[in-house]
């Protein structure tokens, strides 16, 4: 089975959505339509924007927007010439309002992310999005931390609610290999023709591009990735990689390789503050199953703190925090501190 | 008769929870417990307990020839708005545990006494009672331009009414935040995290603060709010210290103070892990028995 009839998958790009976590959330109007115009010409086919948190995530526990991420939703509209402009909101903390805004805005992918085991906060926002119209994917996070079958359940509730496409998101870039292709498969049998199905991965065990081909072996119709990785935690599965692995396997994607190549290099890498790394923190991350978007806060944290960043992740994976409580990373670096002054 | 009389209508978990707290009250006595559905085990508990019971609803409760004091409504905002009405028309003063907010908002630590003649007040939300009142302990010293709040509650204690409108929390928290916490502008996160064993409820209440507002005197301000707030949540409490921090760019270029809460429940009939309901049936609990204290003292001697 294929996506359409030119596309065998469909990529999204969250350089702009996933990329806003790395950059602190100061993402400006020019770099929006610098992001879009490169990828657009390259023929990727949706480009997501918005606050990485999703609509309504510029507040002090995310990190507040340099630019309304309105205004980056509008920008990338005007610009994009042949791709879809997507956007992502979490229940609990974006509203319905936050989703007419976007649609009347020109966005028309709904992306609507819950915790892997809360499918059913979403049911109200995918049959606003749609109402409105707009194309919906659901996003289980943290698919790690539950097996197959939870997920499969999962996924079947956001699929009655209206969601045409469900993910895999690997938020915290901990799934491997046959991990990824088993929750694939499940999902697919669980949905049938009912819905697509989709992989978010991560690089946090440096396997993004390896996981989203298993993926797609597996059935997977919608793959993630971000240019250059711009993205959370070690960034996420690389596209212009994704898209040259592709092309060698005979699947089609619809992206130029040469030329998301050289828009990886000469238009997003400027754009970041610098590259996402596996380095100690992501790797962590990865190896103890923590959201990838903590990333940065534990590095603040941790300075602020004089603690070890390692230690508020571990502590993390320990309390089985979920995506969204990064307020809980400060209260963790105040008690390692505390534990360091008792000693 | 020293003690004003409570019907409970709703006879799930929050209700037989109120129940218990209800039972130990000194000034109310819990008469009723009123549900819809006969075989509903709140029920039968209530009945163990003494109470009177019915599965014919509020109108069944309406009709007999003597009628409660107060009545604390457990059941569905939409039961809520048809029932209001006809409590208010008998003169019974209405404690309403839904998210029907018909009646201004009360947060006992904070505007208790401002509403005890009020026909029917509404209790928010449970991470309103939580955390409306740190809002306040800082808004009293300082200007709060802008508050917002982190509610993380185990995925267990958050019922399917919550599930499907849970728009309805993060806009009727967001308000109460503004007029009866007293920031400027408000904004609720609600985070639900299924870990096993279950978590206890955390809060997280972020309020903007000016650059050189006194830092002493906001912690001092918050330490006595959270023990007025404890008098009748026992389990409610700090996590750490409150930290301030200087404004940076991902600050929005605010100064802020964070405070780290904490709400294990009493444990009377829900898990403790339900801070987040125990919250409301002991906000509820408090509510009534500033409501009976009028009521009974209002009485003609006979």
């Amino acid at each position: 089975m294929s996506f359409s009839a030119d596309l065998d998958i469909r990529v999204t790009d969250s350089s702009l959505r996933d990329g806003s976590h790395a950059k602190q959330h100061q993402f400006t109007v020019e770099h929006v339509r610098s992001i879009v115009g490169a990828l657009d010409d390259a023929g990727v086919p949706v480009i997501e924007v918005t606050h990485g948190d999703g609509l309504g995530g510029s507040s002090f526990n995310y990190g507040f927007s340099h630019t309304p991420e309105q205004e980056l939703i509008k920008a990338a509209v005007q610009t994009a010439k042949r791709a879809k402009i997507a956007f992502l909101m979490l229940p609990g903390l974006g509203v319905q309002d936050d989703i007419r805004e976007a649609a009347g805005n020109g966005a028309s992918v709904c992306r609507i992310a819950t915790h892997c085991t809360e499918a059913d906060i979403s049911v109200q926002h995918f049959g606003l999005a749609r109402d409105l119209g707009l194309e919906t994917v659901g996003f289980l996070m943290m698919a790690h931390s539950q097996p197959p079958e939870v997920l499969a359940k999962q996924a079947r509730i956001m699929a009655d609610a209206g969601c045409q496409c469900v993910y895999v998101v690997d938020s915290a870039g901990a799934l491997i290999m046959e991990q990824t292709s088993d929750r694939i498969s499940a999902l697919v049998a669980e949905l049938g023709p009912d819905a697509q199905v989709g992989f978010h991965g991560h690089e946090n065990l440096g396997l993004g591009v390896a996981n989203s081909v298993l993926a797609v072996r597996a059935g997977a119709l919608q793959i993630d990735g971000s240019t250059r990785r711009f993205g959370a935690g070690a960034g996420n599965t690389p596209v212009e990689a994704f898209a040259a692995v592709a092309e060698k396997l005979g699947i089609r994607t619809g992206i130029d390789t040469l030329k998301i190549i050289d828009a990886a290099e000469d238009v997003v890498r400027p754009i970041m503050d610098g590259e996402c790394l596996l380095d100690r923190l992501s790797l962590t991350m990865g190896y103890a199953g923590v959201y990838s978007s903590f990333l940065k806060h534990a590095d603040r944290q941790a300075r602020k703190y004089g603690v070890s960043g390692a230690e508020i992740l571990i502590e993390a994976g320990r309390r089985k925090l979920v995506g969204g409580q990064e307020d809980q990373l400060i209260e963790i670096a105040v008690a390692l501190a505390g534990k360091r002054e008792e000693a | 008769m020293t003690k004003a009389s409570a019907a409970i209508v709703g006879s799930g978990n929050i209700g037989t929870d109120l129940m218990y707290k209800l039972l130990r009250s000194e000034a109310i006595e819990p008469r009723w417990m009123i549900g819809v559905d006969p075989d509903s085990p709140g029920l039968k508990r209530a009945q163990e307990h003494g109470l009177i019971t019915s599965a014919g609803g509020a109108d069944w409760l309406l009709a007999q020839d003597e009628r409660p004091d107060i009545v604390f409504e457990a059941t569905s905002a939409y039961v809520h708005k048809v029932n209001a009405p006809k409590y208010e028309a008998l003169g019974i003063q209405a404690v309403d545990l839904t998210p029907a907010a018909l009646g201004p908002a009360v947060v006992p630590a904070v505007n208790l006494g401002a509403h005890l003649d009020a026909p029917n007040v509404s209790l928010i939300t449970c991470g309103g009672q939580a955390t409306i009142p740190m809002v306040y302990a800082v808004s009293r010293v300082t200007e709060v331009a802008y508050a917002e709040i982190v509610a993380s509650v185990a995925s267990p204690s958050a019922g399917p009414g919550t599930r499907a409108n849970i728009d309805e929390f993060t806009k009727t928290t967001s308000r109460g935040i503004e007029t009866i916490g007293g920031a400027e502008r408000g904004k609720a996160i609600i985070i639900l995290n299924p870990a096993e064993p279950p978590m206890l409820m955390q809060d997280t209440v972020f309020c903007s603060i000016p650059v050189d507002a006194d830092r002493d005197a906001i912690a001092a301000s918050i330490r006595d709010v959270v023990a007025s707030v404890a008098s009748y949540v026992p389990g409610y409490r700090l996590r750490a210290e409150p930290q301030f921090d200087d404004p940076t760019p991902v600050s929005g270029g605010l100064a802020r103070v964070a405070v780290f809460l904490e709400v294990e429940g009493a444990g009377d009939f829900l898990p403790p892990y339900s801070g987040n309901l125990d919250i409301m049936t002991a906000a509820a609990t408090k509510v009534g028995e500033g409501f009976a204290q009028r009521i009974v003292s209002g009485r003609v001697p006979s």
